[in-house]
Protein backbone atom coordinates (compact mmCIF):
# COMPACT_ATOMS: atom_id res chain seq x y z
CA UNK A 1 0.00 0.00 0.00
CA UNK A 2 2.72 2.42 0.40
CA UNK A 3 3.14 5.39 -1.85
CA UNK A 4 0.18 4.03 -4.19
CA UNK A 5 -3.13 5.30 -4.38
CA UNK A 6 -5.74 4.66 -1.79
CA UNK A 7 -8.71 3.22 -4.54
CA UNK A 8 -7.72 2.40 -7.80
CA UNK A 9 -10.52 2.09 -10.01
CA UNK A 10 -9.16 0.13 -12.99
CA UNK A 11 -11.26 0.03 -16.23
CA UNK A 12 -14.70 -0.53 -14.59
CA UNK A 13 -17.60 -0.81 -16.91
CA UNK A 14 -21.21 -1.70 -16.03
CA UNK A 15 -24.09 -2.57 -18.25
CA UNK A 16 -28.09 -3.55 -16.88
CA UNK A 17 -30.36 -6.09 -18.50
CA UNK A 18 -29.91 -9.18 -20.32
CA UNK A 19 -27.22 -10.00 -22.39
CA UNK A 20 -27.46 -9.09 -25.50
CA UNK A 21 -30.18 -6.23 -24.65
CA UNK A 22 -27.80 -5.05 -21.74
CA UNK A 23 -27.71 -1.28 -21.55
CA UNK A 24 -24.56 0.27 -20.68
CA UNK A 25 -24.52 2.52 -17.51
CA UNK A 26 -20.67 3.23 -16.97
CA UNK A 27 -17.91 2.64 -19.66
CA UNK A 28 -14.13 2.67 -19.76
CA UNK A 29 -13.76 4.25 -16.08
CA UNK A 30 -10.42 5.01 -14.73
CA UNK A 31 -9.78 7.31 -11.30
CA UNK A 32 -6.92 6.99 -8.55
CA UNK A 33 -8.14 8.84 -5.21
CA UNK A 34 -5.15 9.70 -2.92
CA UNK A 35 -5.03 8.78 0.83
CA UNK A 36 -6.41 12.24 2.56
CA UNK A 37 -8.15 13.10 -0.70
CA UNK A 38 -11.44 14.44 -1.13
CA UNK A 39 -13.12 13.34 -4.66
CA UNK A 40 -16.44 14.19 -5.66
CA UNK A 41 -17.90 12.96 -8.60
CA UNK A 42 -20.67 15.34 -10.13
CA UNK A 43 -22.70 14.99 -13.04
CA UNK A 44 -26.43 14.63 -14.73
CA UNK A 45 -29.08 12.30 -12.86
CA UNK A 46 -28.56 9.28 -14.44
CA UNK A 47 -24.96 9.51 -14.98
CA UNK A 48 -23.71 6.19 -13.17
CA UNK A 49 -22.30 8.29 -10.46
CA UNK A 50 -23.66 6.68 -7.52
CA UNK A 51 -23.76 3.01 -9.63
CA UNK A 52 -20.03 3.74 -9.41
CA UNK A 53 -20.19 4.42 -5.39
CA UNK A 54 -22.23 0.93 -5.29
CA UNK A 55 -19.66 -0.76 -7.27
CA UNK A 56 -16.32 0.66 -5.07
CA UNK A 57 -19.11 0.39 -2.04
CA UNK A 58 -18.96 -3.65 -2.87
CA UNK A 59 -23.55 -3.23 -3.48
CA UNK A 60 -22.61 -3.97 -7.23
CA UNK A 61 -20.78 -6.34 -9.26
CA UNK A 62 -18.56 -4.47 -12.38
CA UNK A 63 -19.84 -5.92 -15.10
CA UNK A 64 -15.65 -5.70 -16.08
CA UNK A 65 -13.17 -3.66 -14.41
CA UNK A 66 -11.41 -3.91 -10.72
CA UNK A 67 -11.40 -1.64 -7.48
CA UNK A 68 -8.50 -2.19 -5.21
CA UNK A 69 -8.55 -0.15 -2.23
CA UNK A 70 -5.08 -0.33 -0.66
CA UNK A 71 -4.17 -2.89 -3.41
CA UNK A 72 -6.52 -5.34 -2.58
CA UNK A 73 -9.61 -6.10 -5.10
CA UNK A 74 -12.87 -5.02 -4.02
CA UNK A 75 -15.41 -8.11 -4.24
CA UNK A 76 -18.32 -6.96 -1.10
CA UNK A 77 -19.06 -4.85 0.96
CA UNK A 78 -16.69 -4.26 3.87
CA UNK A 79 -15.87 -2.26 6.91
CA UNK A 80 -12.76 -0.87 5.43
CA UNK A 81 -15.30 0.59 2.55
CA UNK A 82 -17.22 3.26 4.82
CA UNK A 83 -20.68 4.31 3.18
CA UNK A 84 -23.01 7.61 3.94
CA UNK A 85 -26.72 6.81 2.19
CA UNK A 86 -28.75 9.90 1.20
CA UNK A 87 -31.66 8.45 3.34
CA UNK A 88 -28.96 7.83 6.47
CA UNK A 89 -29.58 4.12 7.17
CA UNK A 90 -29.35 4.52 10.46
CA UNK A 91 -31.05 1.20 12.35
CA UNK A 92 -33.90 2.68 13.94
CA UNK A 93 -33.90 0.53 16.96
CA UNK A 94 -30.46 1.76 18.19
CA UNK A 95 -30.04 4.89 20.32
CA UNK A 96 -28.34 7.56 18.72
CA UNK A 97 -25.02 6.24 20.28
CA UNK A 98 -25.82 2.87 19.59
CA UNK A 99 -25.63 3.40 15.51
CA UNK A 100 -22.62 5.00 16.39
CA UNK A 101 -20.75 1.77 18.75
CA UNK A 102 -22.30 -0.41 15.91
CA UNK A 103 -18.97 -0.90 14.27
CA UNK A 104 -16.94 -1.02 17.37
CA UNK A 105 -18.99 -3.28 18.81
CA UNK A 106 -18.89 -5.93 15.76
CA UNK A 107 -14.95 -5.51 16.00
CA UNK A 108 -15.12 -6.69 20.12
CA UNK A 109 -13.62 -3.31 21.09
CA UNK A 110 -14.02 -3.39 25.07
CA UNK A 111 -16.54 -1.44 26.23
CA UNK A 112 -14.36 1.31 27.43
CA UNK A 113 -13.03 2.09 24.09
CA UNK A 114 -16.49 1.80 22.63
CA UNK A 115 -17.17 4.63 24.94
CA UNK A 116 -14.52 6.78 24.41
CA UNK A 117 -14.86 6.19 20.31
CA UNK A 118 -18.53 6.81 20.88
CA UNK A 119 -17.93 10.40 22.73
CA UNK A 120 -15.63 11.36 20.39
CA UNK A 121 -17.39 11.11 17.21
CA UNK A 122 -20.65 12.39 18.75
CA UNK A 123 -18.52 15.50 19.93
CA UNK A 124 -17.11 15.69 16.56
CA UNK A 125 -20.63 16.10 15.04
CA UNK A 126 -22.08 18.27 17.50
CA UNK A 127 -24.78 15.74 19.00
CA UNK A 128 -23.18 14.50 22.21
CA UNK A 129 -26.44 16.27 24.39
CA UNK A 130 -28.33 13.54 21.97
CA UNK A 131 -26.82 10.74 22.76
CA UNK A 132 -29.85 8.48 23.85
CA UNK A 133 -32.30 9.90 21.59
CA UNK A 134 -34.15 7.30 19.01
CA UNK A 135 -33.62 7.92 14.95
CA UNK A 136 -37.61 8.81 14.85
CA UNK A 137 -36.82 11.64 17.09
CA UNK A 138 -34.25 13.41 14.87
CA UNK A 139 -34.00 16.02 11.85
CA UNK A 140 -32.78 14.94 8.85
CA UNK A 141 -29.39 17.40 9.01
CA UNK A 142 -29.10 15.13 12.39
CA UNK A 143 -29.75 11.58 11.51
CA UNK A 144 -26.86 12.60 8.49
CA UNK A 145 -24.36 13.95 11.74
CA UNK A 146 -25.27 10.43 13.52
CA UNK A 147 -24.55 8.80 10.15
CA UNK A 148 -21.33 10.20 9.45
CA UNK A 149 -20.33 9.48 12.97
CA UNK A 150 -21.32 6.29 12.80
CA UNK A 151 -18.88 5.67 9.79
CA UNK A 152 -15.91 7.28 11.45
CA UNK A 153 -16.42 5.56 14.70
CA UNK A 154 -15.62 2.47 12.03
CA UNK A 155 -12.41 4.03 11.23
CA UNK A 156 -12.14 3.09 7.53
CA UNK A 157 -9.83 3.24 4.99
CA UNK A 158 -12.14 5.22 3.12
CA UNK A 159 -15.33 6.68 3.22
CA UNK A 160 -18.16 6.45 0.46
CA UNK A 161 -20.67 10.02 0.25
CA UNK A 162 -23.21 8.62 -2.03
CA UNK A 163 -25.15 12.38 -2.02
CA UNK A 164 -25.57 12.46 1.66
CA UNK A 165 -26.68 16.24 1.46
CA UNK A 166 -29.33 15.31 -1.03
CA UNK A 167 -32.49 15.14 1.04
CA UNK A 168 -31.96 18.42 3.16
CA UNK A 169 -33.33 22.00 2.76
CA UNK A 170 -30.79 24.27 1.11
CA UNK A 171 -30.11 25.89 4.65
CA UNK A 172 -29.45 22.72 6.33
CA UNK A 173 -27.24 21.45 3.61
CA UNK A 174 -24.71 24.36 3.41
CA UNK A 175 -24.39 23.68 7.59
CA UNK A 176 -23.92 20.11 6.95
CA UNK A 177 -20.81 20.99 4.36
CA UNK A 178 -19.57 23.15 6.60
CA UNK A 179 -19.05 20.47 9.16
CA UNK A 180 -18.08 18.03 7.04
CA UNK A 181 -15.35 20.75 5.72
CA UNK A 182 -14.36 20.68 9.33
CA UNK A 183 -14.06 17.43 10.10
CA UNK A 184 -12.29 16.63 6.84
CA UNK A 185 -9.38 19.19 8.44
CA UNK A 186 -9.16 17.38 11.68
CA UNK A 187 -9.78 13.81 10.34
CA UNK A 188 -8.20 13.80 6.71
CA UNK A 189 -10.44 10.79 5.32
CA UNK A 190 -10.28 9.62 2.14
CA UNK A 191 -13.45 9.75 0.86
CA UNK A 192 -15.10 9.30 -2.35
CA UNK A 193 -18.13 11.75 -2.76
CA UNK A 194 -21.13 11.44 -5.12
CA UNK A 195 -23.33 15.18 -5.50
CA UNK A 196 -25.41 16.63 -8.16
CA UNK A 197 -24.75 20.17 -6.54
CA UNK A 198 -21.84 22.20 -8.34
CA UNK A 199 -21.30 24.81 -5.45
CA UNK A 200 -21.70 21.38 -3.01
CA UNK A 201 -18.38 19.87 -4.98
CA UNK A 202 -16.59 22.97 -5.83
CA UNK A 203 -16.51 24.07 -1.60
CA UNK A 204 -15.70 20.25 -0.59
CA UNK A 205 -13.35 18.72 -2.86
CA UNK A 206 -9.73 18.69 -4.00
CA UNK A 207 -10.39 17.02 -7.39
CA UNK A 208 -14.38 17.63 -9.08
CA UNK A 209 -14.69 14.63 -11.44
CA UNK A 210 -17.35 15.61 -13.93
CA UNK A 211 -19.20 12.70 -15.83
CA UNK A 212 -20.65 12.59 -18.88
CA UNK A 213 -23.89 10.80 -19.37
CA UNK A 214 -25.35 7.46 -20.66
CA UNK A 215 -23.37 5.35 -20.85
CA UNK A 216 -21.14 7.41 -17.85
CA UNK A 217 -17.72 8.30 -18.37
CA UNK A 218 -14.71 10.85 -17.16
CA UNK A 219 -15.45 14.40 -19.02
CA UNK A 220 -13.10 16.45 -16.94
CA UNK A 221 -11.25 16.75 -14.11
CA UNK A 222 -10.77 19.66 -12.19
CA UNK A 223 -8.60 20.24 -9.24
CA UNK A 224 -9.76 22.49 -7.33
CA UNK A 225 -6.54 24.78 -6.19
CA UNK A 226 -8.49 26.99 -3.03
CA UNK A 227 -7.58 27.09 0.81
CA UNK A 228 -8.99 24.76 2.60
CA UNK A 229 -11.36 26.71 4.48
CA UNK A 230 -13.33 28.35 1.12
CA UNK A 231 -15.33 30.73 0.77
CA UNK A 232 -18.44 30.37 -1.73
CA UNK A 233 -18.26 34.21 -2.68
CA UNK A 234 -14.99 34.30 -3.48
CA UNK A 235 -14.48 35.50 -7.04
CA UNK A 236 -12.05 32.49 -7.50
CA UNK A 237 -14.85 29.95 -5.97
CA UNK A 238 -17.38 31.20 -8.70
CA UNK A 239 -15.05 30.97 -11.55
CA UNK A 240 -14.73 27.16 -10.81
CA UNK A 241 -18.35 27.00 -10.16
CA UNK A 242 -18.65 28.64 -13.65
CA UNK A 243 -15.79 26.87 -15.15
CA UNK A 244 -17.73 23.39 -14.17
CA UNK A 245 -21.06 24.58 -14.98
CA UNK A 246 -20.24 24.82 -18.63
CA UNK A 247 -19.18 21.43 -19.10
CA UNK A 248 -22.45 19.93 -16.85
CA UNK A 249 -24.50 22.05 -19.26
CA UNK A 250 -23.17 20.28 -22.21
CA UNK A 251 -24.06 16.57 -20.53
CA UNK A 252 -27.62 18.13 -19.79
CA UNK A 253 -28.31 19.16 -23.09
CA UNK A 254 -27.31 15.81 -24.97
CA UNK A 255 -29.33 14.02 -22.48
CA UNK A 256 -32.65 16.44 -23.51
CA UNK A 257 -31.82 15.63 -27.19
CA UNK B 1 -42.21 18.77 25.70
CA UNK B 2 -41.90 19.92 21.77
CA UNK B 3 -40.46 16.35 20.29
CA UNK B 4 -39.62 16.28 16.40
CA UNK B 5 -42.13 14.96 13.63
CA UNK B 6 -39.50 14.58 11.21
CA UNK B 7 -41.22 10.95 9.63
CA UNK B 8 -43.69 10.40 7.39
CA UNK B 9 -45.18 7.53 9.77
CA UNK B 10 -44.97 10.06 12.82
CA UNK B 11 -46.70 12.93 11.13
CA UNK B 12 -49.34 10.71 10.01
CA UNK B 13 -49.88 9.17 13.00
CA UNK B 14 -50.01 12.53 14.51
CA UNK B 15 -52.41 13.81 11.99
CA UNK B 16 -54.87 10.39 11.46
CA UNK B 17 -55.13 9.71 15.43
CA UNK B 18 -56.89 12.61 16.27
CA UNK B 19 -57.31 14.87 19.20
CA UNK B 20 -57.22 12.28 22.40
CA UNK B 21 -59.99 12.32 24.90
CA UNK B 22 -58.56 13.97 28.83
CA UNK B 23 -57.58 10.27 30.37
CA UNK B 24 -60.46 10.60 33.01
CA UNK B 25 -63.04 11.07 30.14
CA UNK B 26 -61.94 8.07 27.99
CA UNK B 27 -62.38 6.15 31.15
CA UNK B 28 -65.78 6.79 31.80
CA UNK B 29 -66.94 6.16 28.45
CA UNK B 30 -65.22 3.36 28.34
CA UNK B 31 -66.93 1.95 32.06
CA UNK B 32 -69.87 3.53 30.58
CA UNK B 33 -70.30 1.15 27.65
CA UNK B 34 -69.30 -1.89 29.88
CA UNK B 35 -72.11 -0.46 32.40
CA UNK B 36 -75.03 -0.37 29.54
CA UNK B 37 -73.92 -3.50 27.97
CA UNK B 38 -74.70 -5.14 30.89
CA UNK B 39 -78.14 -3.30 31.79
CA UNK B 40 -79.03 -4.20 28.25
CA UNK B 41 -78.39 -7.60 28.90
CA UNK B 42 -80.07 -7.47 32.50
CA UNK B 43 -83.10 -6.17 30.74
CA UNK B 44 -83.28 -8.57 27.86
CA UNK B 45 -83.08 -11.19 30.08
CA UNK B 46 -85.74 -9.73 32.33
CA UNK B 47 -87.87 -9.21 29.04
CA UNK B 48 -87.79 -13.06 28.61
CA UNK B 49 -89.01 -13.32 32.15
CA UNK B 50 -91.66 -11.16 32.59
CA UNK B 51 -93.32 -11.66 28.98
CA UNK B 52 -92.82 -14.76 29.16
CA UNK B 53 -91.45 -15.09 25.56
CA UNK B 54 -89.34 -18.74 26.48
CA UNK B 55 -88.51 -20.60 29.05
CA UNK B 56 -85.87 -18.46 31.13
CA UNK B 57 -83.06 -20.49 31.95
CA UNK B 58 -81.42 -19.86 28.18
CA UNK B 59 -81.35 -16.62 28.89
CA UNK B 60 -80.18 -15.98 32.10
CA UNK B 61 -78.98 -12.59 33.44
CA UNK B 62 -75.47 -11.39 33.59
CA UNK B 63 -75.81 -11.20 37.53
CA UNK B 64 -76.69 -15.17 37.41
CA UNK B 65 -74.03 -16.18 35.57
CA UNK B 66 -71.19 -13.77 37.36
CA UNK B 67 -72.65 -15.45 40.37
CA UNK B 68 -72.25 -19.22 38.78
CA UNK B 69 -68.21 -18.12 37.77
CA UNK B 70 -68.18 -16.86 41.40
CA UNK B 71 -69.63 -19.90 42.59
CA UNK B 72 -67.04 -22.24 40.94
CA UNK B 73 -64.42 -20.09 41.76
CA UNK B 74 -65.03 -20.53 45.74
CA UNK B 75 -65.79 -23.97 45.22
CA UNK B 76 -62.61 -24.69 43.22
CA UNK B 77 -63.44 -26.60 40.17
CA UNK B 78 -63.08 -23.23 38.11
CA UNK B 79 -59.01 -23.42 38.77
CA UNK B 80 -58.80 -26.99 37.43
CA UNK B 81 -60.60 -26.11 34.46
CA UNK B 82 -59.22 -22.94 33.75
CA UNK B 83 -55.80 -24.51 34.91
CA UNK B 84 -55.96 -27.26 32.54
CA UNK B 85 -57.04 -24.61 29.29
CA UNK B 86 -53.91 -22.36 30.11
CA UNK B 87 -51.45 -25.31 29.95
CA UNK B 88 -52.65 -26.64 26.51
CA UNK B 89 -52.72 -22.95 25.40
CA UNK B 90 -48.99 -22.36 26.68
CA UNK B 91 -47.25 -25.67 25.69
CA UNK B 92 -49.53 -25.70 22.25
CA UNK B 93 -48.90 -21.83 21.69
CA UNK B 94 -45.08 -22.07 23.26
CA UNK B 95 -43.99 -24.43 20.66
CA UNK B 96 -45.90 -22.78 17.55
CA UNK B 97 -43.95 -19.55 18.51
CA UNK B 98 -41.23 -21.11 18.44
CA UNK B 99 -41.48 -22.77 15.08
CA UNK B 100 -43.58 -19.93 13.50
CA UNK B 101 -40.43 -17.79 14.62
CA UNK B 102 -37.73 -19.83 14.06
CA UNK B 103 -38.59 -21.07 10.42
CA UNK B 104 -40.28 -17.77 9.80
CA UNK B 105 -36.57 -16.35 10.17
CA UNK B 106 -35.04 -18.84 8.13
CA UNK B 107 -37.23 -18.40 5.30
CA UNK B 108 -37.58 -14.91 5.78
CA UNK B 109 -33.67 -15.02 5.29
CA UNK B 110 -32.61 -17.94 2.86
CA UNK B 111 -34.12 -17.76 -0.30
CA UNK B 112 -33.34 -21.97 -0.44
CA UNK B 113 -35.31 -22.39 2.94
CA UNK B 114 -38.34 -20.14 1.19
CA UNK B 115 -38.61 -22.07 -1.45
CA UNK B 116 -39.01 -25.77 0.40
CA UNK B 117 -41.02 -24.48 3.63
CA UNK B 118 -43.67 -21.53 1.70
CA UNK B 119 -45.53 -24.14 -1.06
CA UNK B 120 -46.35 -26.49 1.91
CA UNK B 121 -47.65 -23.82 4.04
CA UNK B 122 -49.42 -22.08 0.94
CA UNK B 123 -50.81 -25.93 0.52
CA UNK B 124 -52.31 -26.35 4.02
CA UNK B 125 -52.65 -22.51 5.22
CA UNK B 126 -56.32 -22.06 3.75
CA UNK B 127 -57.80 -25.33 5.02
CA UNK B 128 -59.69 -23.73 7.60
CA UNK B 129 -57.27 -25.34 11.10
CA UNK B 130 -60.81 -26.66 12.96
CA UNK B 131 -61.00 -28.67 9.77
CA UNK B 132 -57.76 -30.79 10.25
CA UNK B 133 -58.88 -31.51 13.96
CA UNK B 134 -60.73 -34.64 13.17
CA UNK B 135 -57.53 -35.54 11.49
CA UNK B 136 -55.50 -34.53 14.74
CA UNK B 137 -58.18 -37.37 16.74
CA UNK B 138 -57.63 -40.10 14.13
CA UNK B 139 -53.65 -39.79 13.91
CA UNK B 140 -52.87 -38.86 17.74
CA UNK B 141 -56.01 -39.48 19.97
CA UNK B 142 -58.04 -37.76 21.94
CA UNK B 143 -55.53 -36.95 24.90
CA UNK B 144 -53.49 -34.04 25.51
CA UNK B 145 -51.01 -34.57 22.43
CA UNK B 146 -53.50 -33.77 20.04
CA UNK B 147 -54.95 -30.55 21.52
CA UNK B 148 -51.44 -28.92 22.54
CA UNK B 149 -50.72 -30.28 19.07
CA UNK B 150 -53.49 -28.88 17.48
CA UNK B 151 -52.81 -25.71 18.67
CA UNK B 152 -49.18 -25.33 17.86
CA UNK B 153 -50.44 -26.49 14.16
CA UNK B 154 -53.11 -23.89 14.18
CA UNK B 155 -51.08 -20.56 16.09
CA UNK B 156 -47.98 -21.69 13.83
CA UNK B 157 -49.55 -20.47 10.40
CA UNK B 158 -49.88 -16.58 11.51
CA UNK B 159 -46.13 -16.57 13.31
CA UNK B 160 -44.70 -17.99 10.27
CA UNK B 161 -46.01 -15.75 7.97
CA UNK B 162 -45.75 -12.40 9.80
CA UNK B 163 -42.07 -13.55 10.37
CA UNK B 164 -41.27 -14.01 6.79
CA UNK B 165 -42.63 -10.92 5.69
CA UNK B 166 -41.09 -9.00 8.51
CA UNK B 167 -37.63 -9.84 7.52
CA UNK B 168 -38.60 -9.91 3.68
CA UNK B 169 -39.63 -6.26 4.28
CA UNK B 170 -35.92 -4.86 6.22
CA UNK B 171 -34.75 -2.26 4.81
CA UNK B 172 -32.16 -3.59 1.88
CA UNK B 173 -30.48 -0.04 2.85
CA UNK B 174 -29.97 -1.25 6.47
CA UNK B 175 -28.71 -4.48 5.04
CA UNK B 176 -25.89 -2.23 3.50
CA UNK B 177 -25.04 -0.06 6.15
CA UNK B 178 -24.55 -2.96 8.45
CA UNK B 179 -22.62 -4.79 6.23
CA UNK B 180 -20.47 -1.34 5.55
CA UNK B 181 -19.92 -1.59 9.23
CA UNK B 182 -18.63 -5.09 9.12
CA UNK B 183 -21.91 -7.36 9.94
CA UNK B 184 -21.76 -10.39 8.55
CA UNK B 185 -23.16 -14.27 9.23
CA UNK B 186 -24.48 -14.92 12.63
CA UNK B 187 -23.91 -10.55 13.77
CA UNK B 188 -25.81 -9.48 11.02
CA UNK B 189 -28.33 -11.74 11.92
CA UNK B 190 -28.93 -10.80 15.56
CA UNK B 191 -27.85 -7.26 15.49
CA UNK B 192 -29.73 -6.22 11.98
CA UNK B 193 -32.47 -9.07 10.96
CA UNK B 194 -33.23 -10.06 14.31
CA UNK B 195 -34.49 -6.60 15.50
CA UNK B 196 -36.07 -5.13 12.10
CA UNK B 197 -38.21 -7.88 12.05
CA UNK B 198 -38.88 -7.76 15.32
CA UNK B 199 -42.16 -5.36 14.86
CA UNK B 200 -43.82 -8.22 12.22
CA UNK B 201 -42.77 -11.02 14.76
CA UNK B 202 -44.59 -9.33 17.82
CA UNK B 203 -47.69 -9.31 15.73
CA UNK B 204 -47.56 -12.51 14.84
CA UNK B 205 -47.39 -13.71 18.26
CA UNK B 206 -50.31 -11.25 19.26
CA UNK B 207 -52.60 -12.98 15.94
CA UNK B 208 -51.18 -16.54 17.52
CA UNK B 209 -52.68 -15.85 21.11
CA UNK B 210 -56.06 -14.82 19.78
CA UNK B 211 -55.97 -17.97 17.81
CA UNK B 212 -54.62 -20.45 20.21
CA UNK B 213 -57.80 -19.60 22.35
CA UNK B 214 -60.08 -19.94 19.76
CA UNK B 215 -59.06 -23.61 18.45
CA UNK B 216 -58.45 -24.81 21.93
CA UNK B 217 -62.58 -24.43 23.05
CA UNK B 218 -63.79 -26.53 20.68
CA UNK B 219 -60.60 -28.95 20.99
CA UNK B 220 -61.96 -29.24 24.65
CA UNK B 221 -65.47 -29.95 23.07
CA UNK B 222 -64.24 -33.25 22.45
CA UNK B 223 -63.12 -35.64 24.17
CA UNK B 224 -61.75 -33.84 27.56
CA UNK B 225 -61.85 -34.00 30.71
CA UNK B 226 -61.32 -30.81 31.56
CA UNK B 227 -60.91 -27.54 30.31
CA UNK B 228 -63.06 -24.38 29.90
CA UNK B 229 -64.18 -25.64 26.66
CA UNK B 230 -65.09 -28.91 28.46
CA UNK B 231 -67.42 -26.62 31.04
CA UNK B 232 -69.01 -25.39 28.27
CA UNK B 233 -69.86 -28.83 26.12
CA UNK B 234 -70.63 -30.09 29.93
CA UNK B 235 -73.00 -27.31 30.38
CA UNK B 236 -74.90 -27.86 27.03
CA UNK B 237 -75.61 -31.61 27.79
CA UNK B 238 -76.87 -30.69 30.85
CA UNK B 239 -78.75 -27.11 29.98
CA UNK B 240 -76.32 -25.51 32.60
CA UNK B 241 -76.78 -22.05 30.78
CA UNK B 242 -74.87 -20.19 33.54
CA UNK B 243 -71.61 -22.41 33.34
CA UNK B 244 -72.05 -22.36 29.88
CA UNK B 245 -72.17 -18.23 29.62
CA UNK B 246 -69.63 -18.19 32.42
CA UNK B 247 -67.38 -20.47 30.99
CA UNK B 248 -67.11 -18.15 28.04
CA UNK B 249 -67.10 -15.28 30.15
CA UNK B 250 -63.62 -16.48 31.67
CA UNK B 251 -62.12 -17.43 28.04
CA UNK B 252 -62.81 -13.59 27.42
CA UNK B 253 -61.30 -12.28 29.94
CA UNK B 254 -58.08 -14.70 29.09
CA UNK B 255 -57.85 -13.32 25.69
CA UNK B 256 -57.55 -10.21 26.50
CA UNK B 257 -55.28 -10.30 29.53
CA UNK B 258 -53.26 -12.81 26.62
CA UNK B 259 -53.57 -10.07 23.92
CA UNK B 260 -52.54 -7.33 26.42
CA UNK B 261 -49.41 -9.11 27.90
CA UNK B 262 -48.27 -9.11 24.11
CA UNK B 263 -48.86 -5.76 23.89
CA UNK B 264 -47.07 -5.09 26.78
CA UNK B 265 -44.58 -6.82 25.47
CA UNK B 266 -44.43 -4.97 22.36
CA UNK B 267 -44.28 -1.50 23.77
CA UNK B 268 -41.21 -2.68 25.50
CA UNK B 269 -39.18 -4.74 22.99
CA UNK B 270 -40.19 -1.68 20.25
CA UNK B 271 -39.98 1.35 22.50
CA UNK B 272 -37.82 2.94 19.44
CA UNK B 273 -40.89 3.55 17.33
CA UNK B 274 -42.24 5.32 20.06
CA UNK B 275 -39.82 7.13 22.48
CA UNK B 276 -41.27 9.10 24.99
Amino acid sequence: MAGGPKIRIQHIAKSFGPAGRAIPALAEIDLDVDERELVCLLGPSGCGKSTLLNIVAGFLAPTSGTVLVDGRPVSGPAPERGVVFQEYALFPWLTVSGNVEFGPLLQSRPAAERRRTVDRYLDLVGLRAHAEKFPVQLSGGMKQRVAIARALANNPAVILMDEPFGALDAQTREVLQDELSRIQRVEHKTILFVTHSIREAVYLADRVVVMTSVPGRIKQVFPIKLPEVRDRFAPEFTQYESDITRVVREEVAKVRE
Amino acid sequence: MARFLSSVPELMDAGLRGTRLPRGRALALRLGAITAFLALWSLLSGAVVVLKLFNPIFMPGPWLVLGNVLDMAVRGPLWIHLAATLERVALGFGAGAALGVVLGLAAGHLASVRNVIEPVVELLRPIPPLAMLPMFIVWVGIGEVSKVGFITYATFFPIFLTTVNGVRQIDPLLLRAAQSLGARGLGLFTRVILPAALPDVLTGLRLGVALAFFVIVISEFIGAEQGLGYLINDGRNFFLVPQMLGAAVVLGLLGYAGNGLVRLLERRLTRWQHPA
